[in-house]
């Protein structure tokens, strides 16, 4: 206590970007030692792409396959970049569960209390969980190829592992409002769940969608996982891109715009 | 060490009129309070009294609904990051990260206080070594005992050389000899100059490390002062006395009756345990106290002196004793308290 330092206290008050990059850097690193120590939590991340590959072609793609006018080869080309799709929301759950238990195990009020802008935590957070995606896409990409796809398009899988992270990054928000509004893990996954669910298997995702009632086409088109596995599709295998691809990054835009103040709101004001 | 402004006139943490409410619940109401620069302020009550939320509004992570709070000379408020620069916080909730091990979770805490690197290592290694926890600096915090991990909490607030030091029940849920470390070093924390708040549940906590006592009950300041005026407003010690026959209980209360010293607190005959709690301000009124008992032959079972128990405070400051030691008390159980 000897020293005596005259604070200037505008200059304490600002966060430099440096500051806000070290703080980021600081709690990305704590977040991947966290798999480091713990690498049966990447479980997810390996096994879903596995698992349901396997699942929809081999249980379900000669029957669709069928339909579309092929067999199960030709299902293979149809759901693999829908898949890509469905690993982009299904792992954004993560950064929900996550940030309850932080908020739960008090480590949250240690980072709230330090001089570090609360974006940064977010931003962390957000980070980690997307390259967990990125490893998934990985995964599903070489179980796409044992099962027989063909990877034609190199720029057009970069392209649309591009376009699955942008709308990931936007659903994420999502998630993370739901981690600090709800009271734990369970109910985020619960309710990460009933958000889930219709917007996966309502989409074309796993099925064309043309044998489906009107009023749930009318669902379906506008769904954003339908759109960027068409995106996917076309992208990947050929096809129209252009509509799809607008209508994903506008929703991504829009979504973004919407639930980062919320999240950032909810963050700062949580008691 | 970070230092105090001087415009804040000696005072590391004023709070003027703070009110809080929970929904219906007052958890704070109308708190007034003072810190001086280098004191260690103990703020003693049961649980509810509001201490956790004193403590979560002054460090920023809760909002009051009026009145206005300044640590270091920081509005919490209107400059919450100057503030959050020159705190420190231990309690109940602001932890650690368990799955990273205790040196890893310093070196995260001093990068994120924008230490540079190699700082930020010899820091986490300093302040290891510091709390005695250097041969289990590799290991998970999951694994510390209840006593390590209340060491790290204090590691990690010291990496910024905190000017002001919140402890939140620091020593709650901890076994006798495990609170004692914890104490010796919050007093060598205190010897370095550090301005302390701490919450507690209990008398003796805060006579170990206090100077002011605050004391809260329900939201609200009931008593304030120097730790030893306080004593000796509620009885520095107590007496308990138990008659090896429980029909000497009347005449022994009679006789401290007669001795006077009851005056100062209140003597409280126990007629289920069959004892009396005397409040007493020096050893010349134990001895007395001994004597006039020998004076009147009445044989004793037990003489044992205590500190004054939370209650004990209570009831002496309030007329009321404290409310049940449960998180939230329904308000039949407040007023059952109170009678």
């Amino acid at each position: 206590m000897s020293a005596v330092t005259i604070h200037d206290a505008e200059a304490d008050a600002r966060i430099s970007l440096r500051g806000h990059l070290r703080h980021t850097g600081a709690l990305i690193r704590r977040n991947l030692l966290w798999i480091r120590k713990d690498p049966e939590s990447m479980a997810d991340a390996l096994l879903m792409p596995v698992i349901f590959t396997l699942l929809f072609v081999f249980v379900f793609g000669g029957s669709i396959g069928q339909a579309l006018g092929g067999g199960q080869d030709r299902y293979v080309q149809y759901v693999i970049p829908g898949m890509i799709a469905m690993m982009s929301m299904t792992l954004s759950q993560g950064v929900g569960t996550g940030f309850s238990q932080d908020f739960n195990s008090g480590v949250m009020d240690r980072f709230r209390s330090l001089p570090i802008g609360r974006g940064s935590v977010l931003f962390a957070k957000i980070s980690v969980e997307l390259l967990r995606m990125l490893f998934a896409t990985a995964v599903l990409m070489i179980v796409a190829v044992a099962v027989g796809f063909e990877i034609t398009n190199w720029p057009g899988l970069l392209a649309t592992v591009a376009l699955s992270t942008a709308f990931a990054s936007s659903i994420m928000w999502v998630f993370l409002t739901l981690g600090v509004i709800l009271k734990n893990a369970q109910s985020v996954q619960a309710m990460g769940f009933l958000v889930l669910f219709p917007l996966q298997f309502g989409s074309s995702i796993f099925a064309p969608t043309t044998s489906m009632p009107g009023w749930l086409q009318a669902f379906t088109d506008y769904n954003p996982l339908s759109t960027l596995a068409d995106a996917a599709r076309g992208l990947m295998v050929g096809g129209p891109v252009a509509h799809d691809l607008w209508v994903t990054l506008g929703w991504s835009v829009a979504i973004t715009a919407v639930m980062a103040p919320v999240a950032i709101h909810k963050f700062r004001t949580k008691s | 060490m970070t230092r105090i402004d001087k415009n804040t006139g000696g005072a590391a943490v004023t709070v003027r009129g703070l009110v809080k409410h929970y929904g219906e619940t007052k958890a704070l109401d109308g708190v007034d309070l003072d810190v001086r620069e280098g004191t260690v302020m103990g703020v003693l009550g049961p649980n509810g009294a509001g201490k956790t939320t004193l403590v979560r509004i002054l460090s920023t992570l809760l909002k009051s609904d009026s009145g206005q709070a300044t640590v270091a000379g920081y509005d919490v408020v209107r400059q919450p990051r100057q503030l959050r620069r020159v705190i420190g916080l231990t309690g109940q909730y602001a932890s650690v990260d368990e799955k990273l091990s205790g040196w890893e979770n310093l070196y995260m805490i001093g990068r994120l206080l924008d230490l540079p690197r190699k700082d930020a290592r010899g820091r986490a290694d300093e302040l290891l070594e510091r709390f005695s926890l250097t041969e289990a600096a590799k290991r998970p915090a999951a694994t510390y005992s209840g006593g390590m991990r209340r060491r790290l909490d204090l590691a990690a607030s010291m990496i910024g050389r905190p000017a002001v030091l919140f402890l939140d029940e620091p020593t709650t849920g901890l076994d006798p000899r495990t609170r004692n470390e914890v104490w010796d070093e919050v007093k060598r924390m205190v010897g370095d100059g550090v301005t302390v708040l701490l919450t507690t549940q209990y008398m003796e906590e805060a006579e170990q490390l206090a100077s002011e006592l605050t004391v809260v009950d329900r939201g609200q300041v009931i008593a304030g002062g120097a730790i030893e005026e306080l004593k000796a407003k509620v009885g520095g010690r107590a007496l308990r006395i138990r008659p090896a026959d429980p029909a000497h209980l009347r005449p022994l209360a009679v006789a401290l009756d007669e001795l006077g010293i009851t005056g100062l607190a209140t003597t409280t005959v126990d007629t289920d345990r069959g004892d009396v709690l005397v409040p007493i301000l020096s050893d010349e009124q134990l001895t007395a106290v001994v004597g006039a008992v020998t004076a009147r032959g009445i044989t004793l079972s037990s003489l044992t002196t205590e500190l004054p128990s939370l209650d004990e405070v209570f009831l002496s400051l309030t007329g009321h004793r404290a409310s049940a030691p449960q998180d939230a008390v329904p308000a039949e159980d407040l007023q059952e308290a109170a009678v």
